[in-house]
């Protein structure tokens, strides 16, 4: 785990009011894992106060990308940075996908900006296995696209692509499931990962889940990320510790 | 000049230096160790702990405010016994005074909770917590509630030897009333200021944040209020006093001591950043070089009004 000031090297607007925060850190970029997180301190002043956690979207050589949406104070100061301002950085924290394993087509399911760790992820499995990226919103400029292949695409209001949710969009697919062995790695509100946690239920599939929570530390000290566990009743699971990726199963969402 | 002496007295226990880790913001030691030489820092005080484990509330329990942040974790803790087992073994290896922080829901189990925990040399004082705002029973009602303060002072003091610390809540019209009471029962210390209660509402939803609807207001925020109790407490109550509230650097520190601290503890600010005590503790022996401060402990009250 680093604590460290990291040079930003470019900050990149994309569609739909979305930014890529790239950063210089050869010793965070060499060990990182998709689904792992930053916590992110913005601003040396004591306004905002928290770190805010990223998980990586991507690494080229030493480089790291975040990927973000301006929501409050925190994110309208980090999408103010420009190239050689130093941000405070702590990671890599959390328990990132487990890309390994034996199966032959890895199917990505992401809502909104839930897409983040994906890039990630599909340069991590290459070409080693065949990537299905099913991506939602609620609307068409919620569907985030930037990274994936093999994409298909559902809106609730049908502004783009298929009418509906996204594992109702994945359950006309389920053809692709057929045969042969699948790992669904999946990232997005809870609504959306508790709908597709029924369906893989009912459908016996492998699924691994990135989950959201607001924390302060980042690094389990503070026990403000609870999440609520399938297997143990009485104890909470820490989504900054413990996960944020989990086996779908393990979780209550 | 030499070194400044840094060291400071609670009761019969000596700190190295004042600036000790909060309880709730270092959870049991380990993780914290990562980033700061824990046998360099003051003291450490353990996450609150109860009897038995106590799940905690349910999410959400963090909301960052303005210079601050609410927390409604509810004392969420693995228990006595699991604390001796597990975590003592670790915190044993190294050199540096651990308290015991407890919270508990019932007189008699903060009695039988330091009962036990005496017998761990490890330990090496109690702090308890009278006055956690995030659980429905005990917790505050103890705290705004002076026989009751005096009480469970009592019967914690006859069942150790060592150092009892209480944490005195802000949420009461004259915190001096609590240290009295502490002083006349035999505490040896108070730790002012635990967290003030607060909410934040969600303006659409028009639903709180917190689950717990109340929480616990922390971070710089608080810090000119936390300095008025203390002050407060240091002006008419003779008994030493941990300074908490809002600490973010040696500035904050030194401030502290001048309104009438002994020590102090770190909180958020290891959220934040988690190198921060060793960072602090540089900061106040640079400050005591500079200006000619032989002892820190000539600090505490050193007001001048």
């Amino acid at each position: 785990m680093f604590l460290t000031n990291a040079p930003v090297e470019e900050i990149i607007k994309l569609d739909n009011d979305i930014f890529l925060l790239k950063i210089f850190s050869p010793g965070i970029a060499s060990i990182i894992k998709p689904g792992e997180f930053l916590n992110i301190r913005v601003s040396q002043i004591p306004f905002p106060l928290l770190r805010r956690p990223f998980s990586v979207c991507d690494v080229e050589g030493d480089y790291i990308f975040l990927m973000f949406n301006i929501l409050g104070e925190g994110t309208k100061a980090l999408a103010g940075k420009h190239k050689g301002d130093s941000i405070d950085i702590l990671g890599p924290l959390g328990r990132g996908f487990n890309t390994d394993g034996n199966y032959d087509i890895a199917v990505i399911v992401a809502g909104g900006l839930g897409v983040a760790p994906f890039p990630y992820l599909k340069r991590i499995i290459n070409n080693k296995k065949n990537i299905h990226s099913f991506i939602g919103g609620r609307t068409f400029s919620d569907v985030i696209t930037y990274g994936m292949k093999n994409i298909k695409v559902s809106t609730d209001d049908g502004s783009l692509g298929f009418k509906g949710n996204v594992v109702e969009l994945l359950a006309q697919n389920v053809d692709i499931f057929n045969s042969k062995k699948v790992k669904i790695f999946a990232c997005g509100p809870n609504a959306m990962l508790s709908t597709l946690k029924e369906f893989c239920l009912q459908h016996n599939l492998e699924c691994e889940a990135s989950t959201e929570c607001v924390m302060a530390c980042g690094f389990g000290i503070c026990q403000g990320c609870p999440i609520e566990s399938s297997n143990n009743q009485d104890k909470y699971l820490l989504v900054c510790k413990d996960g944020p990726v989990f086996n779908i199963r393990d979780i209550i969402i | 000049m030499k070194k400044p002496d840094l060291s400071v007295q609670i009761g019969s226990l000596k700190f190295r230096n004042p600036v000790l880790l909060a309880s709730g913001t270092v959870g049991y030691g380990n993780e914290m160790s990562e980033f700061i030489d824990l046998n360099s820092i003051g003291g450490i005080v353990t996450k609150s702990l109860s009897l038995k484990p106590r799940k905690g509330n349910q999410p959400q329990r963090i909301v960052e405010t303005p210079s601050g942040m609410l927390n409604a974790i509810g004392l969420q803790n693995i228990g006595v016994e699991e604390f001796i087992k597990e975590k003592i073994p670790f915190l044993k290896k190294f050199d540096v005074p651990l308290i015991c922080n407890i919270a508990a829901s019932t007189y008699e189990e903060y009695v039988e909770c330091t009962g036990i925990l005496t017998k761990e040399d490890t330990i090496k004082a109690f702090e308890i917590n009278v006055s956690c705002p995030n659980v429905r029973e005990g917790g505050l009602q103890f705290g705004n509630d002076v026989k009751a303060v005096g009480k469970i002072t009592a019967g914690v003091k006859s069942v150790t030897d060592k150092p009892v610390i209480i944490k005195l809540s802000p949420n009461v019209s004259y915190i001096s009333e609590f240290a009295k009471v502490v002083k006349d029962e035999g505490g040896d210390a108070v730790s002012a200021i635990n967290t003030l209660v607060g909410t934040s509402f969600n303006i659409f939803t028009k639903k709180p944040k917190l689950f717990n609807v109340n929480g616990g207001l922390s971070g710089p925020a608080i810090k000119p209020i936390a300095l008025a109790k203390v002050l407060e407490i240091k002006r008419s109550v003779d008994i030493p006093v941990i300074g908490i509230g809002g600490i973010m650097d040696w500035k904050d520190v030194i401030e502290f001591m001048i309104a009438g601290s002994t020590a102090i503890q770190l909180g958020t600010v290891n959220f934040i950043d988690p190198a921060a005590a060793g960072k602090i503790i540089k900061g106040i022996e640079d400050y005591c070089i500079k200006y000619g401060v032989e002892k820190i402990s000539e600090l505490t009250g050193s007001y001048i009004v």
